[in-house]
């Protein structure tokens, strides 16, 4: 199979790997996808007091697409506001890294990685907070 | 960089070079149609053909008067179903056969339900076997044929083909055994099996790709219907020219295989015992498929918490199989592994490791350690395998789908 030489680079050198702890100050943390789906991406960002995304990590459970989208959006949410994360699309991380059409669903998912780390963190920040929350119970 | 080590051989086998040799000269030298009665050039090329019947035959213990040429199992499969269908037509509309088989019985007998016949689709174990009740339960009086893999293609697994046999001789249902995975791997006699239609590969058997055959019983007389017409070759029941370079390759591989089977496979087997020794040291590795009743060339292992496609990525020096088919639109894993009651998440980390001819002791060691650290890799990654560790149970989680 071919892959892009941008997911097998996140694949062979994964970006901001780990995790926070879900209690520390500042974290949202956003789980999406399903095992039995084949794909699970866990993306969590530390918010700065100036409402600034200082830095983010994640893990993946998934195909080298899932595993490059996700570590691609780390690098892309940091020094990025609330709102700028939020307007990261999912074709715009499909394009980066060249996926094929039967692996678009894995920056669909990444995207969904954001809003729910987001939302997480808002909810956590008694912040507005939007009704689609998508996070593992 | 060196090609990647071949460990996908019940995907296809390479052409045995002595094979090869022997089939070289029937390309150009003599190039024959076989069906031509009228000159040397025709009768060289029907005496080699006859030859590689009998050569195939003694493989399997049949008569080579019961051996019919194809293009391969999938061919044999079609004709033997759809052939027997069409033949028996008026005694029933009925056909029973398993979740597990090839997708040339599966496709096919969904073809048949769409012109009318009804088909019986059965669950196998948590192990990958038939429950022989639960056939002979499914038999019924309209039932025209059975169809049984020997060996399954993703697992190894080894259906009891003589107990199967014995229920539809009882009841008088035809018996068609695909055997394209069995071949040279499980010995068998169809002298004494009692089975009336038989699917054979000549390249799983180190033969090339294009050619098998269709063991069709004499004793009983088992009748068919031919699916493909024109000139009446393997009498009626296959009509087109015989590729007479293929079918002595196929003749001198299950020659060799007659020859070779039992140090082969014992050799096939410490192997396959040093992978699983060498990789059950990883932990929440799983064996897919029963042990016992499995073919020493088969090992199927599910890597919890690890996504099979990234793994295969991950072993970019290892040819094998993953039961992940995450590339598909539909993100269904293998269907083999759900009907044995595998979850999806198991489903998704398998791979099929399968060892053949020309495996050595040093590729599988390089194999167990290209494996363990892409797997350790991975589950550094795995929030599965974090939430493994802490001591969540996956199963209780609640999974935002998507």
């Amino acid at each position: 199979m071919a892959y892009s030489d941008k997911v097998l680079d996140h694949y062979d050198n994964p970006r901001n790997v780990g995790s926070y702890g879900a209690e520390e100050d500042g974290v949202g943390t956003g789980m999406v996808g399903a095992p039995a789906c084949g794909d699970v991406m866990r993306l969590q960002i530390k918010v700065g007091a100036d409402g600034i995304i200082e830095d983010a990590k994640f893990k993946t459970y998934g195909c080298g697409s899932a595993i490059a989208s996700s570590s691609l959006v780390t690098e892309w949410v940091k020094g990025k506001t609330l709102d700028e994360a939020l307007a990261i699309k999912n074709t715009e991380i499909a394009e980066e890294l060249a996926l094929p059409p039967v692996k678009i669903h894995c920056s669909i998912l990444a995207e969904d990685a954001i809003k729910a780390a987001v939302a997480d963190y808002r909810s956590k920040q008694g912040l507005d907070t939007p009704t689609e929350t998508a996070e593992a119970a | 960089m060196n090609r990647p080590i071949y460990l996908d051989y019940a995907a296809t086998t390479p052409v045995d070079p002595r094979v090869v040799s022997k089939m070289l000269p029937w390309l150009f030298d003599n190039f024959g149609n076989p069906a031509s009665r009228s000159h040397a050039y025709g009768w060289a090329a029907e005496e080699v053909v006859e030859l590689a019947r009998e050569q195939v035959a003694a493989l399997v213990g049949a008569d080579p008067r019961e051996i019919v040429w194809t293009s391969g199992a999938t061919e044999s499969n079609n004709l033997a179903i759809k052939g027997t269908m069409q033949f028996h037509g008026g005694r029933g509309k009925h056909v029973v056969t398993v979740r597990t088989e090839h997708k040339s019985v599966l496709d096919t007998v969904r073809e048949l339900e769409r012109s009318g016949c009804e088909v019986t689709l059965l669950d196998v174990k948590e192990n990958g076997l038939l429950d022989i009740d639960a056939f002979r339960d499914a038999l019924r009086p309209d039932t025209v044929l059975a169809s049984v893999m020997f060996v399954n293609n993703e697992t190894g697994v080894i259906q009891d083909i003589g107990a199967l046999g014995a229920i539809c001789r009882d009841k008088g249902v035809l018996f068609h055994v695909d055997a394209a995975q069995a071949s040279g791997k499980v010995a068998f006699d169809l002298d004494s099996l009692p089975v009336d239609l038989m699917s054979l590969s000549a390249h799983k058997t180190y033969g090339p790709k294009g050619i098998g055959a269709l063991y069709v019983c004499r004793k009983p007389r088992v009748r068919i219907d031919a699916i493909i017409h024109g000139g009446g070759h393997e009498r009626g029941m296959r009509s087109g020219t015989l590729p007479t370079h293929q079918i002595v390759g196929m003749g001198e591989a299950y020659w060799l295989a007659r020859e070779n089977m039992g140090a082969e496979n014992e050799r096939i087997r410490m192997l396959r015992d040093r992978l699983l020794d060498g990789l059950m040291s990883l932990d929440q590795v799983f064996v897919n498929g029963d042990m016992e009743r499995r073919v020493p060339h088969n090992l199927n292992l599910s890597f919890n918490f690890v996504e099979g496609e990234s793994l295969l990525m991950g072993m970019k020096d290892i040819a094998v199989s993953s039961g992940s088919a995450c590339t598909s639109a539909s993100l269904e894993p293998s269907y083999v592994l759900r009907a044995m009651g595998r979850s999806d998440e198991l489903a998704h980390s398998s791979i099929r490791f399968s060892i053949g001819r020309f495996t050595t002791a040093q590729e599988i060691d390089a194999v167990i350690a290209s494996v363990s650290s892409a797997v350790r890799k991975l589950r550094e990654l795995s929030p599965l395998w974090d939430m493994h560790s802490a001591g969540i149970d996956l199963s209780t989680v609640q999974w935002a789908s998507h």
